[in-house]
Order: C-alpha cells, then structure tokens, then sequence
C-alpha cells in the first residue's frame, strides 16, 4: 500500500466501550451486546491458525486407532474409567502410575506461568477454549447475519420472517455445533465408533447422553450467549493474572507517547502549533474488540490479549502511510520509558519522540527478545523442562511389571508347631503388557525360609512359577516360614518377580518379623 | 435520582450507595449482587422447590416426606444388594453343590470363597478369634498349623458346623479333660511331677521331672494324648510337644490346667448360619496359612 496522503483519514465508526473502564456499569445495569468486527493482519491470522490446530486436535483424536493386540482396545486416545486404564498413544497408565497425570497437570501449571510471564495472557487470548470457540460462533454470525452493521442493524430490526429464520438458522447451527463438541468429549471414554452407533441407535448408556446434553447446554451458552462474560465474570485466571505479569511481560497496549493527543483534525491542529498524535480516533480499535473494551483506556482486567485492536489499527496506520504498532505488544517498562519521554511540559508531546527527519530518537525503547529470555521466565522453562525430562526419563525405564507387597499387621508372626515364624503376606503381581507372561516369584536373603501359597504349591519351595493373564493384577497369598534358628526380631529380605520373556523385573524389600525372645 | 440522593449518601469515588454502615471512617458500600449471580440464586430457589416436590426432602418426626417419585435410598440399596447377589448367583451355587475339596481345586472360586469368609469371619467370630485370627489366652490361633481338632478342610468345616461342647448340638465336638487334682485322681506330688514332666516336653524351663513321671503319664494322660504325647485330633487331645498352648503355656497354667481343667466351648454355627457361609468361613480359615 503506498501513501495514499495522510488526508485518507477512516471514517469514524460509530461504537463505544461496551466495558469501558472510564465509566463502569454498574453490575445491576443489562448487558450490553457486542458486535465485533471482523478484524484482518497478522494477529488475527494466528487465532484462525490456533484455532484450526486445537479443534482438529479436539474433534478428530478419539478416531485415531492404535493397534495394541488382542487384549487391549485400539483407540489411539482412551480413557477407560471403568477398567481404570488411559490409553495415550504407545503408553498405558495404570492407577499406580497416575504421578504422570500429576505431572502433566504440573507442567500445564508451570507451563501458564511461564507463557504468562512472558507474553501475557496469551492463552486467554488464542488457546483457551471459551476463545477458541466463541471465535467458532461468531464465524457462524457474521456468515449469517453479516458482520457489525449488519448485525446491528439486524438486531435493531423489527420482527419479520427473514429475521426470524436467520435467528433461527443462527441458533441452530450454534447447538448443532454444541451438539459436536459435547459428542466429541464422550468418544474419549469409549471405543468411538462402536459409541457412535450406540448413540445413533439410542442404545448408548444414558451418562453418554447426559453428558452430550450437558456440554451442548455449556457450549452454547458459554460460547453463544454469554462470550465475554464467561471471562470477565466467571473465569478465576484474569484475576490472577497480575500476580503473574511483571513489567517485562509482554501485554497488548496503546502507546499514548504517540497516539495523543488524539484527533481526527490533525492537519488544522498542527498548524495551529498543537501537539498531534497518531490516533486519529477512528474507533476501529474498540469496534473489533470481543470483549467490548477500549484498549487506549490502558491495562483492564477484561482484555484477554487477543491483539485484534492491534490488526486493527495497523490496518488503519499503514493506510494512513504512519508506522504500524500504535497499539502493540510493548512492555511495561517500555512503555513507562517512551512516556517519559514523550510527556513534557504540557502533556504527552509526540514531537518529543520523532526525529524531525521521520522515523524514531534513538532514546525510545522497542520490544526485543530480551523481554522474553530473562531469568525469570528461563528459570520457568528449566523448571517445566526438567519435569518433563524426569517423566521422560521415568517413562523410559517404566517397568511392566510391577510387584506390591504388604505385609500382615494382624498377627504380625505365627508361631508354627515345629518351631519355625511364619510370615504372612499380600502379593500383587502386576502385568502391565497386553500379553500372557510367565512369572518366577521367588524370595532372597532369608536363609532356610521357604514359601507357601494357599492352592499354589503344597510342599514349601523358594520359589514359584506363575502366569499372570495380560493387562492384569494376580492377587497372591503368600506365606514365608523360616527356622526359628537364629531370626532377629526384623530381618529384611527381598522379594523378586522375574518374566521369562523381555527379562523385566519387580523387587521390594520386605521385612521378616519374628517374637522378641526366639527359643 | 435527586430525592435518592438526599436519602441515601454515595460515595464519591464509585458512585456507589452505601449501606450507612461505617466503621472507623470506612463505610460499606451497597454494591449489588451481579445479575447472573441473582439469577443462579433464583435458579438454586426453583431448584429446590422442584426437588423437595419430586424427592423426599423434610424431615418429619419419625419420616420425611415422600416426595412424588417414590425415590427411596434405602430401596436403591436393597436393590444393588440384590442384584449383586444375582450376579454371584452362580458362583454361590457352585460353592453350595460342590464338595470343599472341588472349590479348594478351582482358583478363582476359592478366592471368591475365601473372600467372603474372610467378611463373614469379621462378624461372626473375631469376637473370640481375634481380627486376624490369632487367638488369645484360651481362644485357639488359626493362622498356626497345630490344631486341636483336625485341620484338614473337612475338620475345619465339622467343627465350625457344630462346634466345641455346644450344649444344643448333639454332634459336637465333645470331650473333657479330667480334673485331676479337684477329682483327686492325682496327689499333689504327682500333679507337680507331672507339670515338670509335660514342661519338659516341649522345653519349658521347669524343675526336672522324677523317673516315675513317663509312667504316671503312660498311665493317666497317654490314653488321649498319646504315648508319644503328640496328641489326638479325633479326641480334641491337643499335641504337648509344640510349642504352641491353648493357655499361656507356663508351668502355672499347666498346673491349673492339670488341677482343674478348662473347658473352652465354641457355638455350632450350623445353628445360625447357612451352608454356603459355613462352607466359605471353612476355606478361609482353612487358607489362612496352617490348613492341612
């Protein structure tokens, strides 16, 4: 676009800061529909991206099959609640191993800060999914309705059938959408296409049902009706959001130390020797925002950093031939630095700032990779880098077969009439592999002690051979008998459960207890 | 607006109304709630009319109101009862048909057996057995591989059938020691060489016995407890050689023992409980680490 003369000024939208923070409503006052407009550039470029990535990766995980032989389903991505396994992928967690659960759930968290604290609230902004789609619903608006004037003006008309079918179109599309991604949330929980059919057939149980219902209800109120006031009202993350923001983090803002003193009449001010802005006050800014506020009033709790304004607006500057970035990305050190420059004796004076010749003084601070690499966000990223390194790590030397052992509290010895203490325990031998395995379970470092189970093995041996049915835990009774002899109270000897196959391997260290006075 | 103003004072930095309400100079301002927060109050409201109609909900002096759907807790839970014991249905009627020696040699039923006895144990006998089943001082530990009784499966379940000197069971378990020294069938300097002499048996430390003891013994206790004084499971003669004692096993208790014997006694549960329970408690006592 080359300089079209600084006369092209846009014209003015008519549009006010539904959520204004110069004058707030009161909280008893009716809500104030927002009509968004729809914004183009670079930003809003990166949500339709986001956007794709998150509900593709939401609607089309459940039907990704993963062959895992016969003893195990062969959904990719399955949370099976009933049988307490979660699938992901070539992993199987068991309810023992739920500390990777945990530590996902730790990263996220350290994750949110360590995106927070280095460019804001970009997950309100892009990822979240009241965002996500709530930017899906106004897509099926504008295509029906058309975008801002047109919907206003609909929204003003009166009551007639073309209205009333695009409102009822509208609201259908929205609740079939509802419908999807309700529908979508169930196929995690059970064999999808089996589920679909179910569901199709009315034979699914009734909790698939009530979970669809419910979800289609959130969805489309959350996405459809109320929007912006899940995330002003509702949502505890703005409200936390300042304890995890500093001054190097970076956040959308109007850079006044350009933008004022605003006017649309910047030629006859600057002739009358006044200070003149960038802004030329065309509201474009306010009238693209989907939370209904006016960035040039600064920092507010409801911006959620989407940066649409800041497509917005560099639209508007490139067209007025002016530098892009009257509102952007800036620090808050960056900004306070450029503000006291700019502010002289008389206000913010942007003639501080400009070279005479055209571009910037050098004194003025522009955002650089410093604001994201600095101590506190690599200690973050070491932080939720070495989590994800530890589960790594676990996750390769994860074994797959797994030994628990408790020991009897009640009585804790048994005095045998030969002589001998006998010890009993609690085995469970786990298999976590989706085949059959062959199981030694032997005992060490007890002398002269031998194992019974009930029904297992009559005669006392020190070792037993066990098959142990894939995906399963073998509950074993065991009983350890050693020759009084010269026992001490506590001894400590180990039990082994070996595979034949794969040469995987479970131990735990387990106590021997014998009375006090041993003859 | 303006006869409000005279009324009520707003504050001057929110616009707000205060409530009047003011402490140390700070006053309350009158913020109202949010409307969808109203809302979803009014919303709780209709709620629990719609649920006091539907559900019992008020509780009455010796009920609750009913509520128009018939819901009953108490119903539900006889109902998930039930259809439990449906789903064991088959299993309960393997182990009622199926001879103790058939569940012993089928895995999966001798732990579901072992499962439920270890439940009906809790409540029938760990009054006197103990939770773990060791005993006490007179109630005998069952984890242990001496047994007075027998402890082959079959044992076991005769024994728990009928019990020990059941007064209503004529088929009980039954058998008396004499009492000795009350009886005068021993005198004192026999009942004391007699103490020595079984103390000795199984190591107790204890005055050594005369050289008439083995046969004072061979004479008086051999015929139930055997020659070798190992004991007679059919006669309920525990084995005096182990190191395993009904009571304490000291020569105090010995003594009392030999002058005036106990006689512990065991319900015939036969009379209380089914067979299938008889049958479970059985093969988890059997399981619980001394069965033979």
């Amino acid at each position: 676009m080359t300089t079209k003369t600084t006369d092209a000024v846009p014209p003015r939208i008519d549009v006010e800061a539904v959520n204004s923070a110069r004058t707030r409503q009161p909280l008893y006052a009716a809500r104030r529909k927002i009509f968004p407009k729809r914004a183009q550039g670079t930003f809003r470029r990166l949500k339709w991206i986001v956007m794709a990535i998150t509900l593709t990766i939401y609607y089309v995980t459940p039907w990704l099959r993963w062959d895992r032989g016969e003893y195990a389903p062969d959904q990719a991505v399955l949370l099976d609640l009933a049988n307490r396994r979660f699938y992901f992928f070539f992993l199987e967690i068991w309810p023992q191993e739920f500390y990777y659960v945990a530590g996902l759930l730790v990263m996220a968290g350290v994750g949110l800060f360590l995106v927070t604290s280095t460019v804001g609230r970009a997950w309100c902004g892009y990822a979240c999914p009241q965002t996500v789609w709530v930017d899906l619903f106004l897509v099926v608006e504008r295509a029906i309705e058309g975008d801002r004037n047109a919907r206003i003006k609909l929204e003003n008309a009166p009551w007639t059938a073309s209205k009333l079918a695009k409102r009822v179109s509208k609201h259908g599309i929205w609740l079939l959408i509802g419908v999807l991604t309700g529908g979508a949330w169930v196929f995690y929980f059970a064999d999808a296409p089996t589920l679909l059919v179910d569901i199709v057939t009315l034979k699914a149980p009734l909790v698939a049902y009530a979970t669809i219902a419910t979800l289609t209800a959130t969805t489309y109120t959350f996405g459809g009706l109320m929007r912006e006031q899940v995330c002003t009202y509702m949502c505890p993350w703005p409200r936390i959001q300042a304890a995890m923001l500093d001054e190097h983090s970076l956040t959308v803002t109007y850079n006044d130390w350009r933008g004022e003193p605003r006017g649309k009449h910047a030629k006859k001010a600057a002739a009358n020797g006044q200070a003149v802005g960038d802004c030329v006050d065309c509201n474009a800014c306010v009238a693209v925002c989907p939370m209904g506020i006016d960035i040039r009033d600064g920092q507010q709790l409801e911006c959620i950093t989407c940066a649409l304004c800041i497509d917005a607006c560099d639209d508007v500057m490139t067209r007025l031939g002016r530098d892009r970035g009257l509102i952007s990305y800036t620090t808050l050190n960056d900004y306070d630095t450029n503000m006291k420059l700019a502010t002289g004796p008389r206000g913010i004076d942007p003639s501080r700032v400009r070279r005479p010749e055209g571009g910037w003084v050098d004194a003025l601070r522009h955002t650089n990779w410093r604001s994201v690499v600095r101590l506190r966000t690599l200690v973050y990223f070491g932080v939720w880098g070495l989590i994800g390194l530890a589960m790594l790590v676990a996750l390769s030397m994860r074994s797959e077969l797994g030994l628990n052992v408790l020991h009897d509290r009640n009585p804790l010895y048994v005095l045998l009439s030969d002589g001998s203490i006998q010890n009993g325990y609690d085995v469970k031998i786990l298999n976590m592999t989706n085949a059959p395995r062959a199981v030694t379970f032997t005992i060490e470092g007890l002398p002269g002690a031998t194992i019974t189970s009930p029904n297992m093995a009559d005669e006392a041996t020190t070792a037993l051979s066990l098959q142990v049915e894939p995906d399963l835990v073998l509950p074993l009774r065991i009983y350890v008998r050693a020759p009084a002899g010269d026992l001490a109270a506590r001894t400590d000897f180990l039990m082994t459960a070996r595979a034949s196959v794969g040469e995987a391997i479970a131990t735990q260290q387990v106590r021997f207890e014998a009375p006090e006075t041993v003859k | 607006m303006t006869d409000r103003q005279t009324e009520k004072e707003v504050d001057a930095l929110t616009g707000t109304e205060t409530t009047g309400h003011e402490w140390d100079g700070i006053k309350e301002l009158n913020t109202p709630m949010p409307r969808w927060w109203l809302w979803t109050f009014y919303g709780t409201i209709v709620f629990a009319v719609v649920y006091t109609v539907l559900f019992p909900a008020w509780p009455l002096i010796s009920s609750a109101t009913g509520g128009v759907l018939g819901y009953s807790s108490r119903a539900d839970l006889h109902q998930n009862l039930a259809d439990v014991q449906t789903a064991n249905q088959a299993v309960i009627e393997r182990i009622a048909t199926l001879p103790l020696q058939d569940i012993l040699a089928d895995t999966e039923l001798t732990r579901f057996a072992s499962a439920a006895g270890a439940s009906a144990f809790k409540v029938n006998c760990s009054q006197c057995h103990g939770t773990g089943a060791a005993g006490a001082s007179g109630y005998p530990n069952l984890n242990d591989d001496s047994w007075i009784w027998g402890g082959t499966i079959d044992d076991i379940h005769y024994t728990i059938s009928h019990g020990v000197r059941s007064a209503t069971d004529p088929d009980t378990r039954f058998n008396l020691m004499p009492n000795f020294g009350v009886d005068g069938m021993l005198d004192r300097a026999q009942i004391k060489d007699m103490v020595a002499y079984v103390a000795g048996l199984s190591g107790i430390e204890a005055d050594p016995a005369s050289p008439d003891a083995h046969q004072t013994f061979l004479d008086n206790c051999a015929g139930c407890h055997g020659e070798d004084a190992r004991g007679m499971a059919e006669l309920g003669a525990p084995d005096l050689t182990d190191a395993i004692w009904l009571y304490e096993g000291s020569v105090a208790s010995i003594e009392a023992q030999l002058t005036q014997a106990r006689h512990g006694m065991m319900p015939a549960w036969s009379e209380k409980l089914d067979d299938v329970t008889i049958k479970e408690l059985a093969i988890y006592v059997h399981g619980l680490g001394g069965g033979q």
